[in-house]
């Protein structure tokens, strides 16, 4: 056994005894459910690990083979896997919450499925679980393709994805059970926390490791994009999660920053989950499928340097812009406005970087649904960069604040740009991780029209109800009174949240399309007969 | 070579280094959150006081945790914005001296329901328990979920004290006195008539104490919930406060 193996055995041994002493003594139920899952999850490694130390071949697996790099694709291959699974999760929680705001009747008066604790689980599980995996799984395999290095580590790669969905699991549990810190996407308590923590660094040291190892001279510019995104994100977790357990044996912890100084952290944090988590890395996807779908180089290498400088200074500023006309002080607001708008420029940068390099192979638009699909999500990336901007400004944000244009903005984002670049990201990885031709085209093609056609029903209704909503609030009659009680303009709202649900079912429609074409692809069934066998219509 | 290409050509130092990348990207992230964040801990307007602030009771920090874990902060913002429409439909703009206290904050980013920062007293404790029962027994057109079982459930308070002391740790004033009589005053301010009711208030001014959920002998989580909502904005006084002592 190398020492990796043992010292990874014998960590997670400890780590079974310390979490069955924790469940033994917990102070809720629901936290010593957590402590067993910890501690059966620790068995259930230390199981793997000396399976497969049995399994294996005596060597460790070679890096090169016969001159060529032997890639190490079976974690690439599992977190695109888990990635396609959260994402029809997550989008359809996303449906279930959405029709709760319409119709309260299906909260169904249970603790479990009450909008407070489904919406936190929505969240993560796109953000997190969906988005996260799609990141590491692109991650991992472009880092080792634009290094030619075969990833560092044995065990650590297997590590990363089974701990981080591991995390998954705790967080989203976590939230149905009523566990969580309040703090917008970043909820988990202290342990998941942890937890997290771990993973995240073991995740940073296989990823420099493995371009240390390159055999280009050169990192190529999507590793630059997804070492930004994994260092912040390092850092933003440890800065916003800085919490003192009430007890070990409680899932209760304070998180250190009060008041005005928390809200600050929480969304220093916040926007910049947006800014590298959901932009920096998918940028760093951006940055390789699309060149090489369109197998065009990038359209400006030094528009590259000089947007990825400027976006990862400037986005960090961001965050004031959540807290407008607030107990934040007001230059504080204006150094966050500032900065948002002065952020749309490099957002730009990319966005013309990444629909550029299609310069000269344009037709392929008309043949490629994958490649459509990546550019349709450049398009909504300069769309919603646009848009964010231009709700940052102090006076806009005044209405817009706490209404669901918010909503609708996050989603042309999010579905848009993250979630359109992820399955255009997925639809190549899967072929080429398998090793089989994509089952079709054509139900690509679908997917793309169906989703596009569900994020235009989504973005437009929440327009409309955002701001009709804002304009109520603050809509006085000609005798200077408030004009709508609160509850009027959440009367106001209900057809749109309807319409809204509608698009969040073209959405998820579109993904169990997806995962369909996926199924067959890596698993293709000899009894669909071809087209041409069809049975003609009596 | 022209200076420029010579410039671009300087960048390739960053290309070929990964840690010395790592460190660049370390540096150009630090300086906003820098900026923006090290000095709130020590700029007057953000580190005011009010008068009549002081620490939650045992009974509403219990109040307050069932609050957070029921989401309530997705829906309802605690942060009325110093705009005209807000100050009329919801009271005086929200103060940063009313959430120094707050690990974490509850401010919030949606208004899917009204927002919550000065409730307390708005409504009658009937009021507020049909509501979470059944919110649209009271608000027909209510589209918040009920939440009957708060109603069911013991509260679970014997370990209030620890929590007290975590946060004592972090900078809350809670003082020795206040955290031995926890227990006891987490009883007696869920008691109509309690006692103890006079101690209480000496400890934690303005507290309110009463069976909130109206299931006298009994503490519920209702009870929890229900006393923190009720207390939510009650504790400054604006007849005192000074709004252009820390100009913000």
């Amino acid at each position: 056994m190398t020492f990796g193996e043992g010292g990874t055995a014998a960590s997670f041994v400890l780590l079974a005894i310390f979490s069955i002493v924790i469940a033994a003594r917990a102070y809720t139920p629901e936290y010593a459910f957590h402590a067993y899952l910890f501690a059966a999850a620790s068995v259930a490694a230390v199981f793997a690990i000396v399976n497969r130390y049995f399994e294996r071949a005596a060597d460790p697996a070679p890096a090169v083979i016969d001159g060529k790099p032997n890639y190490n694709m079976g974690p690439v291959k599992f977190a695109t896997v888990m990635a396609v699974f959260w994402g029809i999760a997550g989008f359809a929680v996303g449906l279930w919450i959405a029709l709760e705001l319409a119709f309260p009747a299906l909260n169904l008066d249970v603790s479990f499925l009450s909008f407070g604790r489904l919406r936190p689980l929505h969240t993560s599980a796109v953000i997190f679980a969906f988005g996260g995996n799609v990141l590491i799984a692109t991650s991992m395999y472009v880092v080792q393709r634009t290094c030619r290095a075969r990833m560092v580590g044995d065990i650590a790669p297997w590590f990363v994805v089974l701990g981080y969905n591991f995390f998954i699991v705790i967080a989203g549990t976590g939230y149905l059970l009523g566990i969580t810190q309040s703090k917008e996407y970043a909820e988990p308590e202290w342990y998941a926390d942890l937890w997290l923590t771990i993973v995240w660094v073991v995740y940073l040291l296989i990823f420099l490791g493995t371009i240390l190892r390159r055999t280009e001279p050169h990192i190529y510019v999507a590793n630059w994009f997804y070492l930004a995104f994994i260092l912040t994100i390092a850092v933003l977790h440890l800065g916003n999660n800085a919490a003192v357990p009430v007890s070990a044996f409680s899932p209760k912890s304070y998180v250190v920053w009060s008041g005005v100084q928390d809200a600050m952290v929480q969304w220093w944090y916040g926007h910049n989950a947006v800014g590298f988590f959901l932009t920096a890395g998918f940028l760093g996807i951006m940055y390789y499928f699309i060149p090489k779908r369109a197998e065009r180089p990038i359209y400006s290498y030094r528009l590259s340097i000089i947007h990825f400088w400027a976006l990862i200074f400037l986005y960090i500023w961001a965050g004031p812009h959540h807290l407008h006309y607030t107990a934040l002080p007001d230059w504080t607001q204006t150094l966050g406005m500032t900065f948002s708008i002065m952020l749309w420029m490099p957002s730009w940068g990319g966005m013309i970087n990444g629909i550029m390099t299609l310069s000269g192979a344009w037709d392929k638009l008309r043949t490629d649904p994958v490649l459509r699909m990546m550019v349709m999500s450049v398009a909504f990336y300069g769309m919603s960069t646009f848009e964010g901007p231009v709700m940052s400004i102090k006076a806009v944000n005044s209405l817009s604040h706490y209404t669901d244009w918010t909503i609708g903005h996050v989603h042309s984002g999010a579905l848009g740009w993250v979630g359109f670049v992820s399955f255009g990201a997925i639809y190549c990885l899967v072929p080429w991780l398998w090793n089989k031709p994509l089952y079709s085209l054509r139900l690509v093609g679908w997917h793309f029209w169906i989703a596009t056609i569900g994020i235009v029903i989504y973005i437009t209704s929440m327009w409309v109800a955002g701001i009709l909503q804002g304009l109520m609030w603050r809509a006085y009659t000609n005798l200077g009174f408030l004009e709508y009680s609160f509850i009027e303009t959440v009367e106001a709202m209900h057809p749109f949240y309807v319409i809204r649900a509608i698009g969040g079912l073209f959405f998820l429609l579109g993904a169990l399309i997806m995962a369909f074409n996926l199924w067959r692809t890596v698993y293709p069934s000899e009894q669909i007969a071809p087209v041409a066998a069809m049975t003609p219509a009596e | 070579m022209s200076i420029t290409a010579t410039l671009w050509r300087k960048h390739w130092i960053l290309e070929r280094n990964s840690l010395l990348l790592l460190l660049g990207i370390l540096i150009v992230i630090a300086i906003g959150g820098l900026v923006e964040v090290v000095p709130l801990f020590y700029l007057k307007s953000t580190i005011e006081t009010a008068p009549g602030m002081r620490p939650y009771t045992p009974l509403e920090l219990a109040g307050r945790n069932i609050y957070v874990r029921e989401g309530c902060y997705l829906c309802h913002s605690q942060m009325i914005r110093a705009l005209r429409d807000e100050v009329e439909r919801y009271g005086h703009y929200s103060l940063a001296a009313e959430s120094q206290y707050d690990h974490p904050f509850q401010w919030g980013s949606k208004r899917n329901g009204p927002d919550l920062a000065r409730v307390g007293g708005k409504y009658s404790d009937d009021w507020h328990r049909d509501h979470l029962k059944d919110p649209r027994s009271v608000v027909p057109a209510s589209i918040m979920p009920a939440y009957p079982w708060l109603f069911d459930t013991e509260l679970d308070y014997g370990h209030i004290a620890e929590d007290m002391k975590t946060q004592a740790l972090l900078g809350v004033p809670y003082s020795e006195e206040m955290i031995g009589n926890a227990l006891a005053d987490v009883r007696s301010q869920a008691t109509n008539d309690a006692p103890d009711a006079p101690a209480l208030l000496k400890r934690y001014p303005k507290a309110q104490a009463r069976s909130f959920a109206g299931n006298p002998g009994h503490v519920t989580e209702a009870d929890a919930l229900i006393a923190y909502l009720q207390m939510l904005g009650t504790l400054v006084d604006f007849k005192l406060y000074d709004d252009k002592a820390n100009i913000r």
